[in-house]
């Protein structure tokens, strides 16, 4: 505590630093993921392939995947530019799979139901696909806000500005409290982060919170997604 | 793309390859790390994940534990350990131990949750006893999403080991930080991409154990949804089949 | 024999399933219970093998009562058969067929080829033998589902609306099925369905329940047909309308039967 109200203004730049860090990937991984997803849905091989290359990628360590930026973006080993693709990469390779059992989730009773109304179909992707994956999109959204902000840390290690510097810094000079505070300080972003997503899902999709005993499959499903993960 | 090839001629020189600092000898360091890690893991988490799935009791805990552990930034409780234990290979060994615990623990009770409970209300009712039941019935049916779990978890140590040298653990991130602090970034290089290969290597042995545990009578109904239905072929145990990292 | 003696069931969440319920199913013949969804039916079914205990009262069987058994011992020498078969995904039909003899220690050959056996007595191929329940159709598993059930020799079968997902052409073959099997086998079979046409082909003794397992007549189909204890009886076994009600015609001398809407159904034999 002591350590922490001595080095408040360090930790507060940090943590702002470490969002402007981890939330660009989280929503540029979101946005690219669902037209990978519907194209991976399309078709039958797409699907295949698609989710083969995106485990792939996201099978490749943090640290190595840092250092292969560079080479392949041209820019400086030192740019932040290089953490930021790289966690939009891992956004991408994990929403891709969630969001694409989402639109395959949707009821094909629903779908064939509003082309028989007469929506075409992209009004049938935008007012009935979308929405009613909405519920699985967000558990995905979820995990990727979670582990991206714990991976944005390892940036620190190639010298890139985050809260990752406390452990650093704290294991050069022997602060256990520094570290300790640092990851305290990557948790409270990460639960925030989540209620944030939490409450947006309650104001997007008011209509899927559903009654405790439905909720079985949901939360199935999110135990599914738990047991994947991250480093 | 010639530091590419650079980091491959580091990898190809004999000189990196054999003794104690070579290649060699580091990425066995990793694989030590990776199995004993998730055995350490899977010893502690597997009996909790049956009893949870089993049950169904603690399993709200179970599920905001594996989903809160997922935020935990492995490198702040790596050099946290480091601080306390000291440098060396314990504390990378029990951070990678907490790594691994909540992919298998989740991948254990989502195995038995996935088995319909009609299922095992058959099992009961035609008097098998909770033990039978488990054995017989939740373990083979549940085995694939296990696999799944311990598959995650070994990926994730795999890439994580590599941070075990930053407290002076060895592996092959050794050669990662010495070349960033030597600006010797064939040597960085040529241990990412090893690293990478073992991943890679791991994921692919992982996906075909995964294929090899599906019961039969699992598969067989995939076989005959594939050609009947063509939309769903992988719900029940699939997804986090290639959930995995 | 079994006996229910005063039984009643509360579960946890305050719902009373069952009360008071006194009922004594004969051995031998078939004892339908049927009803509506929430009268208990299942309930009072499960109690049997003590798939569920009650909160009070008592259950018989051959005059020994339940409560004094290990729940799983008695399960093994009740054969129980329900909807959608419950057969284990993991293993071929004949293992699923084998289950319970298995468990109760029989060899495994023994099992097995005593198994073969029973797919010959629910009319299935013995092909089928290797292979898994999602191969086989609907009817298919139900039979399974049947053979696992008749596996241990049990004296009593309980079915719970064991023909309610499968279609109506199979499901009458199943119910021709059934009571053969009944007949030449000479087992005490409990059977739960909300069908009353179906309650009315397989029972010897049918059980009309009203909500909270409360029974609105006992008899045979005929008694009941006969004699509806009340209108909600009446109206359930629709022996007031439709082709229930049926009336003898003249037509060229001979005695036409006519249903409620002047439908002919059959010619009275002198």
């Amino acid at each position: 505590m002591k350590w922490l109200e001595s080095n408040f203004e360090l930790v507060w730049q940090l943590t702002l630093a470490h969002i402007a860090l981890s939330v660009p990937p989280i929503v540029i991984g979101f946005l690219i993921s669902i037209p990978i997803a519907w194209v991976a849905n399309r078709y039958r091989v797409s699907r295949g392939t698609i989710l083969v290359v995106l485990g792939l990628l996201y099978t490749i360590p943090s640290l190595p995947l840092f250092i292969f930026m560079p080479i392949v973006l041209g820019t400086p080993l030192l740019s932040s530019v290089n953490v930021s693709v790289a966690l939009t990469i891992y956004a991408v390779a994990l929403m891709v799979r969630t969001a694409a059992d989402g639109l395959e989730s949707v009821d094909k009773d629903t779908l064939l139901a509003a082309s028989a109304m007469g929506y075409s179909a992209w009004q049938r992707f935008w007012r009935v696909e979308l929405p009613l994956s909405g519920p699985v999109l967000l558990s995905g959204l979820r995990v990727v806000s979670a582990s991206t902000v714990s991976l944005a840390t390892i940036g620190s290690v190639v010298g890139v500005t985050s809260l990752g510097y406390l452990f650093i810094n704290g294991f050069q000079r022997n602060i256990a409290a520094e570290v300790i505070t640092g990851i305290v300080a990557v948790l409270v972003i990460a639960v925030v982060f989540d209620l944030i997503l939490v409450l947006l899902g309650r104001v997007v999709l008011p209509w899927s919170r559903r009654e405790r005993t439905g909720s079985t499959r949901a939360s199935r499903r999110q135990a599914a997604l738990l047991s994947g993960g991250v480093s | 793309m010639n530091l590419i090839l650079d980091g491959i001629a580091w990898i190809l020189d004999p000189a990196n390859q054999t003794g104690p600092g070579g290649w060699f000898a580091r990425l066995g360091e990793q694989l030590a790390y990776t199995f004993g890690a998730v055995a350490i893991a899977a010893i502690i988490a597997i009996p909790l994940g049956y009893l949870v799935g089993h049950t169904g009791r603690g399993r709200d805990v179970a599920v905001s534990l594996s989903g809160g552990f997922r935020a935990l930034p492995s490198l702040g409780v790596l050099i946290l350990l480091g601080l306390g234990l000291g440098i060396g290979f314990r504390a990378p060994l029990i951070t990678f131990v907490i790594l691994a615990i909540p992919p298998i623990l989740a991948g254990a009770y989502a195995g038995f949750e996935a088995v319909d409970r009609k299922t095992i209300d058959a099992a009961r009712a035609v008097g098998m006893t909770e033990g039978q039941i488990v054995r017989q019935v939740e373990v083979p049916l549940g085995l694939p999403l296990l696999i799944g779990g311990i598959r995650s978890g070994v990926l994730q140590v795999v890439a994580t080991a590599t941070l075990a040298a930053y407290v002076s653990g060895g592996a092959l991130g050794a050669f990662i930080f010495e070349g960033v602090a030597t600006r010797n970034y064939s040597e960085t290089l040529g241990a990412s991409i090893l690293v990478t290969l073992l991943a890679l290597i791991l994921e692919g042995v992982f996906a075909l154990i995964q294929k090899l545990v599906v019961p039969r009578g699992v598969v067989a109904r995939e076989i005959k949804e594939v050609r009947t239905v063509s939309s769903r072929p992988r719900a029940a145990v699939g997804s986090p089949i290639q959930e995995g990292k | 024999m079994i006996e229910f003696r005063s039984v009643t069931k509360q579960f946890p969440d305050g719902t009373v399933a069952v009360k008071e319920f006194d009922l004594v199913i004969p051995p031998r013949k078939t004892t339908v219970l049927v009803g509506s969804s929430g009268c208990g039916k299942t309930t009072l079914l499960r109690m049997i093998n003590r798939m569920i205990d009650p909160t009070s009262g008592h259950i018989l069987i051959d005059g020994e009562d339940t409560a004094a058994l290990a729940p799983v011992k008695l399960r093994r020498r009740i054969g129980y058969v329900m909807q959608n078969s419950g057969l284990l995904p993991h293993r071929k039909v004949i293992d699923n067929v084998a289950t319970v003899p298995v468990l109760n220690g029989v060899p495994k050959k023994e099992a097995r080829a005593h198994a073969l056996e029973l797919l010959d007595t629910v009319g299935l191929d013995r092909s089928l033998a290797d292979k898994y329940p999602r191969q086989l159709s609907g009817g298919q598993q139900q039979r399974v589902g049947v053979a696992r059930g008749l596996a241990a020799d049990p004296n009593i079968l309980l079915m719970d609306e064991p023909f309610g997902a499968v279609d109506p052409i199979v499901r009458a073959e199943l119910q021709q099925e059934t009571i053969r099997l009944q007949q030449g086998l000479g087992k005490t079979v409990v059977f739960v369905t909300h069908d009353i046409d179906e309650a009315f082909l397989l029972g010897h003794q049918v059980v009309i329940l009203q909500k909270g397992g409360h029974i609105a007549q006992v008899g045979t189909p005929a008694e009941i047909l006969a004699n509806p204890a009340d209108d909600f009886v009446a109206s359930f076994v629709g022996a007031d309308k439709g082709k229930r009600v049926l009336r003898i015609e003249k037509v060229g001398g001979r005695d036409v039967v006519v249903d409620e809407n002047g439908t002919p159904t059959g010619v009275l034999q002198p």
